[in-house]
């Protein structure tokens, strides 16, 4: 029988890593092997998942360095020489084992003024907004995002400004920053600009690349640097 | 934020600027080497042109606007070095490539 050698992150931030052996299987995916050290070799092993078929996004780990969704990762794609090494995501509090701490991560959201503001009442008709209007097709593309973190800790300048709200926040301001019905576009556009928001974005475009739903968060953060410079340049930020 | 997106317009702007300066430096510095021309020779061209003290003076300005707002950023992000102290180094470094830079243009083209 085949098996794969497998690190895995053990403990808190001062943790470390832990090899386990774990037998190959055919289509095998990361968080099968997770799963198997934790039913069948140590069952005090903590991490995260649910729907197990790339859905709710928490699953999100660093496999070999790069942070993935286990369930959508297939052994085949990542292990080297049969051997595989799982941590929890970069960037974020070290819970225990496999398990982050996401509230910071969430938090930017709000920061990032990521609410929705509703302007209208019940009473009012519905908005009508135009599906091929350039600020829908924005929206379209960026709401896909399921929050999974993945993009944050792929993130150099989330590393090296921890104020830095991320790509998934910015992301999210974007999707705002387009939405019609929306009235706390100002307050948002302040939220976002600045040394914490989309102007400390170098565009390395690790989000982008990394991204499982395939987004492209590095588009929105540019959209946002334009949406703050012209309303810089109209006095209106 | 309003100072802080206008910063960074600011170096948009600068490098967009030093772009077009660097690309005709590089030309410039490169025909005079093929022409082989002397530094008298250069003097000779530079001394009194008005197209050469604008050109020098718009590359030095945006030289002192682009290069202290970079090293603001590597400040921040790699020695976590922010706020007045960082500014104020960063403004001074302003200054110095400025009036460093305009003597220089003044020094070939008066």
């Amino acid at each position: 029988m085949s098996t794969l050698e497998v690190k895995v992150w053990r403990g808190g931030a001062d943790g470390g890593y832990r090899d386990y052996t774990v037998p190959r299987e055919d289509s095998q995916t990361v968080l099968d092997v997770v799963t198997h050290i934790q039913r069948r070799v140590d069952p005090t092993l903590a991490y995260r998942f649910a729907c197990r078929v790339g859905m709710c996004g928490s699953c999100a780990m660093t496999v070999n360095g790069k942070p993935r969704w286990t369930c959508r990762t297939h052994v085949a794609e990542v292990a080297r020489n049969d051997r595989l090494e799982i941590g929890p995501l970069a960037h974020l509090p070290i819970v225990r084992d496999l398990v982050t701490d996401m509230r910071e991560f969430f938090d930017k959201w709000a920061r990032a003024r990521g609410q929705f503001q509703p302007t209208a009442t019940r009473r009012d008709d519905f908005a009508r907004v135009e599906p091929a209007s350039p600020a829908r097709r924005a929206v379209d593309v960026g709401i896909e995002c399921i929050g999974c973190g993945i993009c944050y800790a792929a993130c150099d300048v989330v590393a090296w400004n921890p104020a830095y709200l991320g790509p998934a926040a910015l992301n999210r301001a974007w999707t705002l920053v387009n939405d019609a019905r929306d009235g706390a576009m100002g307050e948002r556009l302040a939220a976002i600009a600045g040394d914490a928001g989309c102007h400390a974005c170098h565009t390395h475009e690790s989000c982008t690349e990394r991204c499982p739903k395939h987004l492209a968060p590095t588009a929105s953060i540019a959209g946002l640097k334009r949406a703050t410079a012209l309303a810089v340049l109209r006095g209106e930020l | 934020m309003r100072a802080e997106t206008r910063l960074w317009l600011a170096q948009r702007a600068s490098a967009a600027v030093l772009a077009i300066c660097v690309a005709v430096h590089l030309a410039t510095i490169i025909s005079a080497v093929h022409a082989q021309l002397t530094a008298a020779d250069i003097l000779g061209r530079t001394r009194g042109s008005v197209a050469w003290a604008l050109f020098y003076g718009v590359f030095v300005l945006a030289v002192s606007i682009h290069a202290p707002l970079g090293l603001r950023t590597v400040a921040s992000e790699w020695l976590q070095w922010r706020g007045r102290g960082a500014d104020a180094a960063c403004a001074m470094i302003a200054l110095a490539l400025l009036v460093l830079g305009l003597v220089a243009v003044a020094a070939v083209t008066l």
